[in-house]
């Protein structure tokens, strides 16, 4: 087997034992790794008894898994999945990082955690050298605290272990802040100080299973590959092609803060009230000469650098250190919140990587609860002295504390925006999840699809099995770039979309098949493979509970709020076209094999032998 | 010849790791790679390699003649079959800077490839120009010593952070 380590750790924190564990070639075959083999192990395991696993107990699982090109392929990522705690389907959710690089070197494939610990617990791994240890020091502190701590304690450890190496390198970590240890479901596991990941809410599985962090150091190579000379002639061709993109690599998303509210007014200005501005200090070249301290900054073999490092040099706010901010934090903890200055935003992209919270989803919930404010729905006495105006960042930096820390209102707004309208709607006895501006629990990413100028598809999150998230999308035909067909290739074989989504596709197959000597094609992808996992993860989100279930077909909508017509800009009077809408629903679904309610049919997955996935799926629904 | 550093140019991508253990080891290998790119804190990436000393203690120092300069280059050249992976040559370094190898008993420090050192060419390719190549040093410059950049990753990570975080960075390290 070329391309993987061969080996999964096997955690289980009520036992505090742990072990190692294989998997048949032929189940890699299917499910590559990341996102595809979490929904086949997820499925495995707790797939009978779905709706009664509660994302933040004991029974779920932990999935942290890479993938056969993770250090081959250009740029690091890994895949975090589980039961989701905000969709109660399952999410991949990737994050960059060496992570990944790390864990192969060290000898495995991935971690699967189970159980819950019953003090808080650390994961040390060094090679085959794998222990659970106490973590009681760091529990309780922030990211940038955590991350420092781990680094200088694991460094100590390595030199503890082999003395004789000389320098350790900083070992690889991925933990959690305050609001992961809180269980709030918009958590994020982090990586390095910046980097999330943040759909899923899978930081506070994390926090419920009283798992502060992993801190991996692996001193062997990558796994052997089928061609290396392949696979060394692929990078440079990769890489090559990269760097051709200049701009990208000078700006990386932050062009997007001006860029996707005036060019294709699909920016969420004060909670998707408007989607345009035209505010032009909130262009890239403001936070390029007012933030930015370093211009270039990519993980493990990224050719794009869209990273960028930003602080505030002086003023009130100097000294918060954050990544570009990229667009989606521009975004979400930007015009979302009617800021728009580069400082505060990079302030408060600091906040949600300290506190641990995803800034799509912390963002989401912050501007649903300025908009209840700003209607005279949520008080200043109710927000504790709070004034919530838009733009008012101290304000904000106040509330995600409350939120991270479960303090007041900061309890109800850490289930995440749309438990929360639930919450709050049943509470006011008024209906405000019109103000929600999520999909299936998940938070819809920095670009709406009113204008069709950027995301033109209005199934794009309606239909999509990750919810809001905007990297994983529904679009015909099914094996279109921005397909979430497409999107799971990248997200099991673990590679960055930024640095695949340029490249001819044909490069990326040839990438897979140089790396694990197997021959997949794109037509046995999109025709099975990809839709095998699609399907797991359709049923997955449709049996959902235990706190919550989605209606088949009712909940494969918009938010309300885009079919209100924007009301501003060069598409001002645009909307989600309802009967459009619905056709194209029905499209994907018989495009995908559901049927008119969006299920998938038994013929569907019997075809993809997934006749198991189907008597549950028949069973749970009642049909 | 001599490889020159800037350190705040790194873009952290570590394609010279990867090139470096592709050419020397045949396979990706980060930790068998002689030039290593350390991470203390985020944004401060550090390529920690060779600086070659004027005056070698690491060679000085070995007491088994496992260390030589190349005539040529000026790079320490590791005799595999007499080092012992004792370790003197790395406490010797003012940087700490060679390594030993994860697996066989030798330990690693930058050749330069002979002449043509990779990390630097993929460096350029990637226009980072943290590393640069230097052929040679004009005799009237004999007196700048490249040992200037023998120093350990803690000591440069403090001094980068400063650059880059100012006073927020007195926290950092």
């Amino acid at each position: 087997m070329k391309g993987y380590a061969g080996k999964f750790l096997e955690v289980d924190l009520t036992s505090n034992k742990v072990a190692e564990t294989r998997l048949p070639e032929e189940t890699l075959r299917r499910y590559i790794g990341g996102r595809g083999l979490a929904s086949r192990i997820l499925w495995d395991r707790i797939g009978e008894k779905w709706d009664s696993v509660d994302p933040l107990g004991p029974e779920n699982i932990l999935l942290i898994l890479t993938g056969p090109l993770t250090g081959y392929f250009p740029g690091g990522r890994i895949c975090v999945s589980g039961k989701s705690p905000q969709s109660n389907g399952i999410v991949g959710s990737t994050v960059a990082g060496e992570f990944g690089i790390e864990l192969k070197c060290a000898g495995y494939d991935g971690i699967i955690v189970s159980g819950e610990a019953d003090k808080p617990t650390q994961l040390f791994i060094f090679d085959s050298h794998v222990e659970l240890r106490d973590a009681s020091h760091i529990w309780g502190l922030e990211g940038k605290e955590t991350f420092r701590r781990l680094v200088k304690e694991g460094r100590e450890e390595l030199r503890r272990i082999n003395p004789r190496f000389g320098e350790w390198k900083d070992p690889s970590i991925l933990y959690i802040g305050p609001a992961g240890e809180n269980k709030v479901r918009v958590a994020a596991v982090m990586a390095k100080w910046t980097h999330a990941a943040g759909y899923g809410g899978y930081g506070a599985v994390m926090g419920s299973k009283k798992l502060k962090a992993i801190t991996v150091k692996g001193s062997g190579p990558l796994p052997e590959v089928a061609d290396m000379e392949g696979v060394r002639r692929l990078i440079g061709e990769v890489c090559d092609e990269l760097y051709k993109n200049e701009l990208f690599r000078r700006w990386g998303t932050g062009h997007g803060g001006y860029y996707y509210g005036n060019q294709t007014s699909s920016e969420p200005v004060r909670n998707w009230q408007e989607e345009w501005h035209d505010v032009k200090d909130y262009g890239v070249d403001r936070f390029d000469e007012r933030v930015w301290v370093k211009r270039f900054w990519g993980d493990y073999g990224c050719p794009t650098t869209c990273l960028k490092v930003a602080m505030p040099t002086s003023g009130p706010l100097k000294g918060a250190v954050s990544d570009n901010p990229d667009y989606e934090l521009q975004a979400y903890v930007g015009t979302n919140l009617g800021v728009f200055t580069p400082e505060g935003n990079t302030y408060l992209s600091a906040r949600v990587d300290d506190l641990g919270i995803c800034g799509i989803n912390g963002g989401n919930v912050l501007g649903f609860a300025a908009e209840l404010y700003q209607r005279g729905l949520l008080t200043k006495d109710e927000l504790e002295g709070i004034d919530l105006e838009w733009g008012n960042v101290e304000a904000f930096a106040k509330l995600l504390e409350k939120i991270a820390y479960r303090k007041g209102i900061g309890d109800v707004l850490a289930e995440g925006t749309y438990r929360a309208a639930l919450k709050l709607s049943k509470e006011k006895g008024e209906e405000v999840l019109k103000y929600a501006v999520q999909s299936k629990g998940i938070a819809i990413g920095a670009h709406g699809n009113r204008s069709t100028l950027d995301y033109p598809s209005y199934i794009a999150y309606a239909c999509s099995v990750q919810g809001g998230d905007h990297t994983s999308i529904a679009h015909l035909p099914l094996n279109h770039g921005n397909s979430e067909l497409t999107i799971a290739l990248y997200d099991s074989a673990v590679i960055c979309w930024f640095n695949a989504w340029t490249l001819p596709e044909t490069l990326v197959w040839d990438f897979i098949n140089k790396v694990t000597g197997w021959n997949i094609s794109g037509e046995e992808w999109y025709d099975e493979m990809a839709r095998r996992i699609i399907n797991i993860q359709r049923a997955a989100l449709l049996i959902g509970g235990p706190d919550l279930r989605w209606k088949p077909r009712e909940n494969d909508e918009n938010p309300p709020r885009f079919y209100e017509p924007l009301p501003s800009g060069p598409k001002k009077g645009r909307g989600v076209d309802r009967r459009e809408f619905e056709e194209m629903r029905m499209e994907y679904y018989s495009a995908m094999g559901w049927d008119e309610n969006g299920i998938p049919k038994g013929e569907t997955l019997e075809r993809l032998g997934l006749g198991e996935v189907d008597r549950v799926l028949k069973d749970k629904l009642g049909r | 010849m001599w490889i020159s550093r800037d350190y705040s140019r790194c873009s952290g991508c570590r394609r010279c790791e990867i090139a470096c253990s592709l050419y020397h080891e045949g396979v990706i290998w980060p930790e068998a790679s002689r030039v290593r790119v350390f991470m203390l804190v985020p944004g401060a990436e550090v390529p920690h390699l060779c600086a070659q000393c004027d005056d070698y203690p690491c060679v000085k120092a070995c007491p088994f003649e496992a260390l030589s300069v190349d005539d040529r280059t000026g790079a320490v050249i590791v005799d595999r079959e007499k080092c012992t992976a004792c370790g003197i040559c790395i406490n010797a370094c003012p940087g700490h800077i060679p390594h030993l190898h994860p697996r066989d008993g030798y330990v690693l420090i930058c050749d330069l490839c002979g002449g043509d050192p990779q990390c630097v060419k993929v460096c350029q390719e990637g226009k980072w120009d943290a590393l640069r190549l230097v052929r040679e040093m004009p005799q009237s410059w004999q007196l700048y010593t490249t040992k200037l950049y023998a120093r350990t990753p803690e000591d440069i990570t403090r001094d980068l952070v400063k650059v880059l975080f100012g006073e927020a960075s007195e926290e950092m390290i």
